[in-house]
């Protein structure tokens, strides 16, 4: 019986379809009456191929496409238009993981550079901007990046202002199995992290208040725009996905956007804002590189969602940018402790930190570009030009960039770029070959130059006008008294230790 | 009476408790202090900014004898504290003209 009804139901199978088919046969034939349309199946191939492309991550809607390149109207899978269960699932751990960048992982390496008496004000400048952030993403931010109805290279659209449109389904221009609202919480997390970079370095002497109002400023005026240019899908710098983009650069994860962008502001707004009180004179030595050791930890962790995640799907050249990411900084923390040791005698906890977020940073962009080798020389070079930067341009040009924005991100994002293009692989990453087949290898870097000099000029120009106009309304610097105070009591009415013999 | 207040490393401090209790001291009061003397302080670098430590971390005691008492105290704070090396510290000995024990009211050596 069992093997009788095994044989008997494809046949049946069979006949109901044969059935179905001359159905619709008769109902072409009888072209005149006006029929209700019918919902046109899939072929098992199609259905299988839509299947494959989760694979693949590619479109799951090709398969669907007529001699003619159409979709015939109606025609669909259960596979096009879902998210796909695994590169979504990557993509929510990726995106939690570079919220844990900035909360603590920037906090703490932060936090324990400066002083004790401004702890909780790094801290709460971090906090501040994860909020200010959200909210302004939710109303503009995503759109102006992201969306496409301006039509513009230089900014978005407005049809996903308020995160309209924003669901579950995936938006095929980004992604073809990341639904739509992961990937713009994953796109968030690198508008909180770049701003909150920034102010390292000008700890310890701007107000909490202007932080806030700079943040505003410098994500809509300065954020928004490059990273539409550079991501967006009609960007201006995009090489990697638009044919008629004007400069052809390429950037993995934001070497452009989130590194050169935050470093190079960092330079200007600190010069805008003048030195600490007493800088040079009073020792400013860090309180606890116990909590920046802890935080370095856990920027390198976090960076492997900022990184392997900004393949945006859990496939291989996610992995490739895992792998890189960790040669790198690894490269670069041995050489930075190892220069300082050679130089001075001694490998310092700080240097590790340090040489290890340079190499993250300059790898950024190369990730997932690069191979294994090119990702030691990145660290090589990550690890020493920022090292240079750090302990003798800074000194030689007085300016009290207080944390080292600038030698770090702003220096190591610079090398990071034009290396992406000395290095970049189109057997690493086959949509190099997509449109830019004849200049990787080549003439890349030359784009990439070319890239870096217009981010390098909005980032510069964009900061020292939002400095200058909020030095002139609202200020920036807080009381000298507040200063000397520290900023955690007279911003924030707390203190970040409490050692009092009473209070134990 | 004598008060008797010397200034030792740090790590030191457990060995002259000790020291002291077998000569028969029955209390003492312990602050951490900063200061230099012979010593000098340390260089620090962070990021190759130089910060010259001039203040080096000492333990300061402060002990209150009867005057029979004092040269033994003063050796055996001098003979455990020692390391020979610099920045061991100081012992200065110092007269008192009164003890008050707060709980009774009781005054001089009966307080001390």
């Amino acid at each position: 019986m069992r093997i009788t009804s095994a044989y008997l139901r494809p046949i049946l199978i069979s006949l109901f379809l044969g059935l179905l088919c001359s159905l619709g046969v008769r109902g072409e034939s009888a072209a005149a009456a006006p029929v209700v349309p019918v919902a046109l199946a899939p072929t098992v191939e199609q259905r299988l191929a839509s299947l494959e492309a989760y694979l693949a991550n590619t479109d799951p809607t090709a398969a669907l496409k007529n001699a003619r390149g159409e979709i015939p109207p109606g025609l669909t899978t259960p596979s096009a238009g879902v998210a796909g269960p695994g590169h979504n699932a990557w993509m929510m751990v990726s995106a939690a993981l570079v919220l844990f960048m900035t909360l603590p992982g920037l906090a703490l390496f932060y936090g324990g550079l400066v002083r004790a008496k401004n702890v909780l004000s790094i801290m709460g400048w971090c906090l501040g901007i994860t909020s200010v952030v959200t909210v302004l993403w939710w109303a503009v931010g995503y759109s102006l990046v992201f969306g496409k109805s301006f039509d513009s290279a230089y900014l978005g659209g407005s049809e996903h202002f308020f995160l309209k449109g924003v669901g579950g389904a995936p938006n095929p221009n980004y992604s073809f199995w990341v639904s739509h609202n992961v990937f713009a919480m994953f796109q968030l997390m690198f508008a909180i992290i770049t701003p909150a970079v920034i102010v390292g370095a000008v700890v310890e002497r701007m107000k909490f208040s202007a932080v806030l109002a700079f943040t505003v400023l410098w994500v809509l005026l300065v954020y928004c725009p490059l990273a539409h240019m550079v991501w967006g899908a009609n960007g201006l710098m995009n090489g990697l996905a638009n044919p008629a983009a004007s400069i052809k650069a390429i950037d993995f994860a934001g070497g452009l956007v989130v590194e050169m962008a935050s470093g190079w502001s960092a330079l200007v707004l600190c010069i805008v804002l003048g030195p600490r009180l007493g800088f040079g004179k009073t020792p400013m030595p860090p309180h606890s590189l116990v909590l920046c050791m802890v935080g370095t930890g856990l920027l390198w962790v976090g960076w492997y969602g900022f990184n392997a995640g900004s393949a945006v799907a859990a496939d291989g050249i996610a992995g490739n940018a895992f792998m890189a990411t960790t040669i790198a900084a690894a490269v670069a923390a041995g050489t930075w402790a190892g220069l300082e040791y050679y130089l001075r005698g001694k490998a310092s906890v700080l240097g590790f930190c340090s040489g290890a977020v340079a190499g993250l940073v300059a790898i950024t962009p190369a990730c997932g570009f690069i191979d294994a080798t090119a990702a030691v020389w990145v660290g090589l070079a990550g690890g020493t030009l920022p090292f240079f930067a750090c302990t003798k341009l800074k000194g030689w040009l007085r300016y009290d960039d207080a944390l080292d924005v600038f030698g770090v991100h702003g220096v190591g994002g610079t090398i990071g770029m034009l290396l992406t293009g000395v290095f970049a692989d189109v057997a690493i990453n086959g949509n190099l070959a997509t449109h830019l087949s004849a200049s990787v290898g080549r003439t890349l870097w030359i784009e990439q130059l070319k890239g870096m000099g217009v981010a390098l000029a909005l980032a510069v120009g964009g900061t020292l006008a939002i400095a200058l106009v909020l030095r002139a309304t609202i200020g920036l610097r807080p009381t000298i008294e507040a200063e000397q105070e520290g900023l955690d009591l007279t911003d924030h009415g707390e203190h970040g230790y409490i050692y009092d013999a009473s209070n134990i | 009476m004598k008060l008797i207040v010397a200034v030792i490393k740090p790590f030191k401090l457990e060995e002259v408790k000790d020291a002291l209790a077998a000569v028969g001291v029955e209390g003492l009061t312990v602050s951490e202090v900063k200061g230099f003397g012979r010593q000098k302080g340390h260089t620090e670098i962070y990021r190759g900014n130089e910060y010259t430590v001039d203040f080096l971390p000492k333990a300061k005691l402060e002990i209150a004898v009867p005057d029979e008492l004092a040269g033994a105290v003063v050796e055996a704070i001098a003979s455990a504290a020692r390391t020979g090396k610099i920045g061991d510290g100081k012992i200065f000995v110092l007269p008192l003209e009164d003890v008050v024990r707060i709980r009774t009211g009781e005054r001089g050596e009966a307080a001390v």
